[in-house]
């Protein structure tokens, strides 16, 4: 595959590394009432889509930036390619 | 001044140098290498720390700049700063400097081996090698990519010129699939 | 005998003669011929035996579809069985074999096969080997296993090398027949980065093939020319011998390119194949077409060939494979060979059309409306039983016959994308799918456009169609005049009430075995192709998938479209399994990680293990040490009397900077870092998300806003990858950058009760080590030997007054060497990974044994160091009750009641009385060592509630290796558990 990079452009999947769904980001708050429940739906729960999946590319033998790719699980077609630290700020992901 | 003597990367005392055909593999053992991250918010300020080491412009994604120290961009807000060895050992306190703690700054010398690739044809090698599209990659283009499984910094300086930082434990594994190349290719 | 089927005219150089053998008979050639025309050539029409019935087979095709003419090329290490003697090029020297016989390709002993062929049909094995069950393994096996497969193959390594690559294109172009040579040259002319690849190893495709293509030129020559003019633009690049293997995803495609295999072995430092990977923007499939059969009974003799594969040998090779032919066909394409041959004057017994309105000839008998309903000639065709309209036969002579049943289009790499090939009613065809690969087009008789002007138009205008969108002005291209015959098949597939008519040639599948799957019910096209192998064989069925079909859709009533078809998948032609490998085979595999003290290693006697990728000293043997023990030994007990020196440079370092570096640690490890002073270093321990323990090492605060972090060697990666994840995706507004330093520095580990003394007479001496100045967990930067800077952090993996000293790498040979001069009067010893292992299992210090993927913080008896007052990846789910349980596997040291006994890792323990079985399991040895210094062997195990059961006596049980002995349960920590050796 071709992951289309925000900042370098057109990359061969083979440099990146799979690194599972983007719901990875959501990462609940450990002091929410509920945030073992929280954490357990977060640790294991998978929606496996036939479809459009957001999922977590690492550019590890690139430039390292995480990348959410948002990609169809049936045709690999590619409809967004997004830097993951601006997705993160953008779900509220903070310090 | 202390006593101890330099070993290459190939561990060697002199660097190692291989010609065929039309072109010449030399091992670089005289750089010095930095690397600089703008701290948050810093962005900018990074920019102009860069710029006042290597002159007017930082690079961008995908590029290098500079004369005697260039700099080369290996990710978001992140550099690699490098100098020749002998005038520059240092360069990672002078970046320390220019920094002025809005960047971080870590030496990365002794990380890096590097090999350069001199001669006409220098495409024919490179695409035996990654996925770098050459037509493309012209003097002033760095990426990092993977050689043979090796996570390596590609630096096009000029038409006839490319070198290639590889991870130093990995330089005898990288300057075989380098040579290699050459051979298969010419 | 020399070349009496050899023919005036073709493209073959006939000033350069080869010779070549084969079965160990000489014969000659010529430069542009293959195997296949060579042995034509020379009256050879019998070439190999089938894989069931081992039935005599020549040559079918003139391409990379052929199923039948299947030899082992050359000798020694090179011998590659299976190769297809239709592609494979003549050079002088070559050597083939016939393959798939016993005794010799005349009189093989295994065509007896075909005397039982009743008992041989599809799904034989499955009815025939049932019972006695017991039988399957011993004699049925064996058996079917030597009778299986065609070729053999050498057993040796294989001693040449291949090669991988990497291209870019605007536009890839597969197949450089008429359609593809139009199409490179529009594209080419556009300037476009054209790539254009074809199989064969002369480009033209068909042009090369066909008599009467152009009105005022050949083909070849046309062909010849607009390579040439191609070959000049530096934006085409021609790669001949290159078969485009697999369509990929966003444009990528993997081709093979066979750089040597037309030269008797690779020029020095050449490979044998390359593998490409094609990076296209734009791509363009002109694969041509294949030409089907029609089955008849015994349809498979040499001498028997598709029609248009006759005409090639004729007009490119100038080779008949006999001087008295016959064509049968059902279109107007089987007259165009018959009337090639004849201009070569060759004797043509008849064309046998089974139209009625078939065209006539002035030249030779035609026989319209008949049928050819079977053959004779054991070992190569002698004649034809021809049946006329009126139902009376004929016997023709003939030494060959062309057989012609219309053309099915190359759509194979247009399915890799699991698009299913569409019906063409026009040429009664599988055509392409509407839906293949996104960016693929198709053009010429790939598509169904099956006339030469088709071709080349089709060619021409999608290439200038796909320029025109993607920003290229593309000029019309002028083209020949060339032959435009109306194409329109009536099908016809099936001689009717033929039987043993073959339609898988390779894989020895006739009419009757479709019939049988139709009887048996397996009637859906993908159970029929799996109950008959129809199509499985290494030729994917190109020229027998269709004739399967064709009969399946008439046994069950249907249409052909309404039975569908199979799809293909990569390779589109088999490929060596070398090519896939390339340069990752024996020590390239992967690349070698070398530590900075290699070359010193080396020198000092090193034996050396892998570890990921580095190879690491194990131990060092010394003279009169026979046994890997004695050297381990040597080395602990040396290291624990006065000093040992270790190369640890393997561990990771990750460089953690930034004004939110201790917020970062204090997220990254689940005990606490914020209030870690500057100058000191503390254990940190990393969980997993789940919970689970990731990594330990420690953290050195060099400033306020700067840490080293070490991680475990094998984890040094995935470390830094969890790292990245943490600042990137899950705090990104943290202040915190991260650069991996591994390699930066080289760092020596220097541990035993001189570990003091020996350093200070490298550290310069402005830097005080004393325990008071540079205690236990201290760390600075400092320099040793003169003025080199350096790092110095005082921790200890073997429990001993221990420093780790870090120098710039390029240093590192120098320094090792210095360290173990200055060590001399101490009699200091480097040690390995052995010693290292050892001590730390003395010292009960965990490592990858004990973190392995299964284990908590508790596990480890760190519980109480996960912190609660903070948030760090893994504390939430390390509260799990799960994870939890009162009776939680601890850590813990076990030694053998009987010190003569072993403790070795993997064995269980057992409480004294109970079973031996897996319900009944206490815990298990994770580390274990013979101790030098207690003298017995020790060892560190997770035992349920194992921190409350010190004393307790257990049954160590290994039933793998018979282990049954008791151990005690004691503190892991063996040595010096108050930890006063590593504060002194």
């Amino acid at each position: 595959m071709i992951i289309n990079h925000p900042l370098l452009g057109p990359r061969d999947s083979a440099e990146f590394t799979y690194m599972g769904d983007a719901k990875l980001i959501d990462r609940p708050d450990w002091q929410a009432p509920e945030a073992l429940a929280q954490f357990i739906d977060y640790g294991y729960m998978r929606d496996n889509p036939d479809g459009a999946h957001r999922e977590l590319w690492y550019h590890e033998q690139g430039d390292r930036s995480f990348l959410v790719v948002t990609r169809d699980t049936t045709t690999h077609e590619i409809f967004a390619v997004e830097l993951a630290r601006d997705v993160a700020r953008s779900r509220g992901q903070s310090r | 001044m202390h006593d101890l003597i330099a070993t290459t990367a190939l561990g060697a005392a002199a660097p190692c140098v291989d010609h065929h055909g039309p072109i010449s593999l030399t091992e670089e053992p005289g750089f010095a290498l930095a690397s600089i991250a703008a701290r948050r918010g810093a962005e900018r300020a990074t920019v102009l720390a860069i710029r006042r080491m290597i002159g007017p412009t930082a690079p961008k994604a995908g590029h290098w700049a500079g004369e005697r120290i260039i700099a080369f961009w290996t990710g978001p807000d992140q550099w690699m700063l490098e100098a020749p060895y002998d005038s520059d050992e240092f360069l990672f306190e002078r970046a320390i400097k220019e920094a002025k703690g809005k960047a971080s700054v870590t030496e990365q010398t002794g990380a890096w081996c590097r090999f350069d690739l001199r001669g006409t044809g220098l495409a024919a090698v490179m695409e035996r090698l990654c996925p770098i599209n050459m037509a493309t990659f012209i003097a002033g283009s760095a990426t990092r990519t993977s050689i043979d499984h090796l996570g390596c910094f590609v630096l096009c300086r000029s038409e006839d010129h490319i070198s290639i930082h590889g991870p130093r434990s990995c330089a005898a594994a990288l300057h075989h699939s380098l040579l290699t190349a050459i051979r298969a290719a010419f | 005998m020399s070349q009496i089927n050899r023919l005036p005219g073709g493209q073959i150089d006939r000033n350069q003669t080869l010779n070549f053998t084969f079965d160990g008979k000489s014969y000659q050639g010529h430069a542009g011929d293959t195997l296949a025309s060579a042995l034509l050539a020379n009256g050879v029409r019998l070439m190999g035996r089938s894989f069931k019935y081992h039935r005599p087979r020549g040559v079918l095709t003139a391409g990379s579809e052929e199923p039948n003419a299947l030899v082992e090329l050359r000798e020694g290490a090179r011998k590659e069985p299976n190769t297809r003697a239709t592609t494979a090029e003549l050079f002088g020297g070559l050597t083939a074999r016939s393959q798939n016989k016993i005794g010799s390709l005349r009189f093989d002993l295994m065509a007896i096969n075909d005397r039982f062929s009743n008992f041989l049909t599809a799904g034989f094995y499955y009815k025939t080997f049932m019972w006695p069950a017991a039988f399957w393994e011993k004699i049925y096996e064996p058996i079917i296993r030597n009778a299986a497969g065609l070729g053999s193959i050498s057993l040796q390594d294989d001693p040449d090398a291949y090669d991988r690559g990497f291209l870019h294109c605007d536009l890839l172009i597969i197949g450089a027949g008429p359609a593809g040579l139009a199409a490179a040259l529009t594209a080419g002319r556009a300037r476009a980065q054209v790539i254009l690849a074809d199989e064969d190893f002369t480009l033209g495709g068909r042009l090369n093939s066909e008599r009467l293509a152009f009105a005022d030129q050949s083909g070849a020559d046309w062909a010849a020319q607009t390579v040439a003019e191609l070959a000049s633009l530096p934006n085409v690049r021609i790669m001949a011998r290159t078969t485009v293997l697999g369509a990929f995803d966003h444009g990528i495609f993997s081709a093979l390119e066979r750089v040597s295999d037309h030269l008797p072995q690779p020029a020095p430092g050449k490979p044998r194949q390359v593998l490409w990977r094609i990076y296209s923007k734009g791509s363009l499939l002109c694969a041509g077409a294949t030409e089907r059969p029609i089955a008849f009974e015994n349809n498979d003799r040499p001498g028997i060939m598709l029609a248009g594969a006759m005409r090639s040998y004729a007009n490119r090779w100038a080779v008949t494979p006999a001087q008295r032919v016959a064509v049968f066909t059902n279109n107007d394409d089987g007259h165009r060979t018959a009337a090639d041959l004849h201009a070569k004057g060759v004797s043509i017994a008849a064309v046998i059309d089974v139209r009625p309105d078939a065209p006539q000839s002035q030249d030779y008998e035609v026989i319209k409306g008949g049928q050819v309903i079977n053959s004779r000639g054991r070992l190569g065709l002698k004649s034809i039983e021809v049946v006329l309209p009126g139902g009376a036969t004929r016997q023709l002579t003939c030494g060959a016959l062309g057989v012609a049943g219309g053309w099915n289009p190359n759509v194979h790499l247009t399915s890799h994308h699991r698009g299913r090939p569409e019906w063409l009613p026009q040429i009664a065809a599988f055509g392409p799918p509407s839906q293949g690969p996104k960016t693929l087009r198709i053009a010429g008789a790939a598509k169904g456009e099956l006339s030469t002007a088709d071709a080349l138009r089709g060619g021409a205008d999608q290439a200038a169609s796909w320029l025109g969108e993607n920003g290229f002005s593309a000029a019309a291209v002028e083209l020949p005049d060339a032959e435009d015959a109306p194409v329109s098949m009536t099908p016809f597939w099936a001689v009717k009430g033929c039987n043993r008519a073959w339609l898988d040639q390779q894989n020895d599948v006739t009419v009757k075995d479709v019939k049988l799957a139709h009887k048996e019910n397996f009637v859906s096209v993908e159970h029929l192709k799996r109950y008959t192998t129809l199509g499985m064989a290494t030729d994917q069925g190109k020229t027998s998938n269709m004739g399967g079909l064709a009969i399946m859709a008439e046994l069950t009533g249907k249409a052909i479209p309404e039975v569908g078809t199979t799809i293909f998948r990569p390779p589109y032609t088999p490929t060596a399994i070398g090519a896939f490998a390339g340069r990752d085979r024996g020590t390239d595999f992967r690349p070698i990680r070398k530590t900075p003290s290699h070359a010193w290693a080396e020198e000092q006697g090193a034996v050396f293990v892998e570890v990921g990728l580095w190879l690491r000293a194990q131990w060092f043997a010394k003279a009169g040490e026979t046994h890997w023990r004695q050297s381990v030994d040597r080395e602990v007990r040396a290291t624990r009397e006065s000093v040992g020196i270790c190369d640890v440079t393997t561990l990771g370092k990750i460089d953690v900077q930034g004004t939110d570096a201790a917020t970062f640690l204090n997220k990254i490890y689940c005990n606490g870092f914020a209030k870690l002073a500057i100058g000191k270093t503390r254990y940190g321990l990393m969980l997993r998300e789940d919970g689970i323990a990731m990594d330990d090492g420690t953290a050195a605060r060099l400033a306020e806003d700067h840490f080293v972090v070490t991680t475990t060697t094998a984890n040094a990666v995935s470390v830094f990858r969890h790292m990245e994840f943490a600042r990137q995706c899950l705090w990104p507004d943290l202040d915190v950058q991260l650069i991996s330093t591994t390699e930066a520095w080289a760092q020596y580990a220097v541990a035993g009760p001189n570990a003091r003394r020996l350093l200070q007479k490298v550290v310069d001496p402005e830097f005080d080590l004393s325990n008071e100045a540079f205690p236990f967990m201290a760390c600075a930067n400092i320099t040793v030997c003169g003025g080199l800077r350096a790092r110095l952090f005082r921790i200890s993996f073997s429990g001993e007054l221990a420093y780790e000293l870090a120098v710039p790498t390029r240093y590192a040979d120098a320094m090792i060497r210095r360290l173990m001069q200055a060590g001399e009067e101490f009699e200091a010893v480097p040690y390995g990974t052995e010693a290292l292992g050892v001590m730390r299992i003395e010292k009960g210090h965990a490592a990858g044994n004990e973190l392995n993927g299964t284990t908590t913080a508790l596990n480890l008896g760190m519980g109480r160091m996960v912190s609660k007052a903070k948030d760090s990846i893994g504390s939430t789910l390390s509260e799990r009750s799960g994870l939890n349980q009162t009776d939680a596997l601890k850590l813990v040291g076990l030694w053998p009641v009987n010190p003569a006994n072993p403790v070795p890792a993997g064995s269980h323990l057992m409480a004294k009385g109970d079973p031996v079985d897996a319900a009944h399991s206490q815990g298990y040895v994770t580390s274990a060592c013979f101790s030098p210094n207690l003298g017995h062997s020790i060892s560190l195990a997770y035992v349920k509630s194992g921190d409350s059961r010190m004393g307790e006596i257990l049954r160590l049980v290994s039933p793998l290796t018979g282990f049954d002995h008791e151990v005690e349960v004691v503190s892991a920590h063996f040595i010096d558990p108050k930890g006063e050796r590593l504060r002194a």
